[in-house]
């Protein structure tokens, strides 16, 4: 009997790790975009650079 | 120590990532998502469309986590009523302490992020939205007063205001108003739905209107609610988010719910077990139908609105 066998908790454990990964990933990449976002936009520029460019 | 050792210390029915995604009532969480969907761009003015997406986002996770609160907080009801009774908490594979964790984590960090993402009023709504169903609805007023789906409907009439005010900053007659349409909705929808689940409430001791009042009453409720629902939704075709489009969806629509309605208050409970409440499980898909429609038209209004097709 080999102590690496496959049980099915193993294959719902990983399944819940790749869940919560991808889960984390996304988040990240989410909060680039929202970033990238908001700095192109210029709404952390202060009010007077903003009246400035207008 | 070896892996059968393991193996014998593991749970029973240890959770997948469904269980836990289960938590956040995901067939709720796509009404949130719509009838938010709908505030946001039936609203003046525009958004980035990313943005937009994100106060969506943020929207569902904070109505996913007040679910998990309540299933946190129901999960002795939970265990008695068949509906309930597969939820990840009574079937045993997850925690209640896991529920709780995960709940007030994803409260959290969606009103700050919607915040962040869009503005703090909206933030602000959101947070109210999970404290009224966690705290007001679930805690205090579901065991406590027949009357807990009409207070209580209100968590789940906010998520427009929230999409609107992600969008303006504010509150206007228009955003109160599309509150206003869920929440008069809730209760002919629910108690349509208590009508042929009645043994279930009474066995958790919820006390469901048609458990404390009987049946009878609970037609007349349908009804008188069904009746003022009618007067709102029409009334709101000339507002600023009606228009042609949603005026006859409005009066096609309430004119088949009160019909519905009538129907049911006409019935006895002899007629009701007769044929398996047909009649209240019709106006029970109905009033699914209702909703959709209702906010589908607000959505067509304000779709077609830069062609100059919605709107009066």
């Amino acid at each position: 009997m080999s102590f690496r066998e496959e049980h099915e908790l193993h294959k719902r454990r990983f399944g819940r790790n790749l869940g919560v990964a991808l889960t984390l990933g996304a988040f990240v990449v989410l909060l680039l975009g929202l970033t990238v976002v908001k700095v192109t936009r210029g709404d952390f520029e202060p009010e007077s650079v903003k009246v400035q460019t207008q | 120590m070896s892996d059968a050792s393991i193996h014998s210390q593991a749970p029973e029915q240890e959770a997948s990532f469904g269980d836990y995604f289960a938590l956040l009532k995901p067939r709720v969480m796509s009404l949130v998502v719509f009838t938010a969907m709908v505030g946001l761009l039936a609203a003046p003015g525009g958004v980035h469309p990313y943005i937009a997406f994100c106060a969506i986002l943020f929207i569902a996770v904070g109505g996913g986590a007040s679910g998990a609160l309540n299933m946190w907080y129901d999960s002795d009801i939970d265990q008695v009523m068949s509906r309930t009774k597969t939820r990840p908490i009574p079937s045993g594979k997850v925690t209640r302490e896991e529920a709780f964790a995960i709940g007030m984590t994803l409260s959290v960090m969606s009103v700050i992020m919607l915040g962040l993402a869009t503005n703090w009023m909206a933030a602000g709504l959101l947070a109210f939205t999970i404290f009224f169903y966690v705290v007001i609805y679930t805690m205090w007023l579901k065991r406590w007063t027949p009357q807990n789906i009409v207070i209580g409907g209100a968590a789940g009439a906010f998520p427009p205001m929230v999409g609107w005010a992600a969008v303006t900053g504010g509150i206007s007659v228009e955003s109160v108003l599309m509150f206003t349409l869920i929440f008069m909705w809730t209760p002919p929808h629910f108690w349509a739905l208590c009508l042929f689940m009645k043994s279930d409430y009474k066995d958790a001791g919820v006390p469901m209107l048609h458990v404390t009042h009987g049946r009878a009453v609970t037609r007349n409720h349908i009804l008188v609610y069904t009746l003022l629902l009618a007067g709102i939704a029409i009334g709101m075709a000339f507002t600023g988010v009606g228009g042609k489009i949603y005026l006859v969806t409005a009066v096609v629509l309430n004119a088949l719910f009160v019909l519905g309605a009538i129907k049911i208050w006409r019935r006895s409970d002899e007629a009701c077990e007769a044929d398996d409440h047909k009649v209240e499980k019709r106006f029970f898909a109905l009033s699914l139908m209702y909703l959709f429609l209702h906010f589908g038209a607000i959505l067509a209004e304000a779709a077609l609105a830069p062609y100059g097709l919605g709107g009066w």
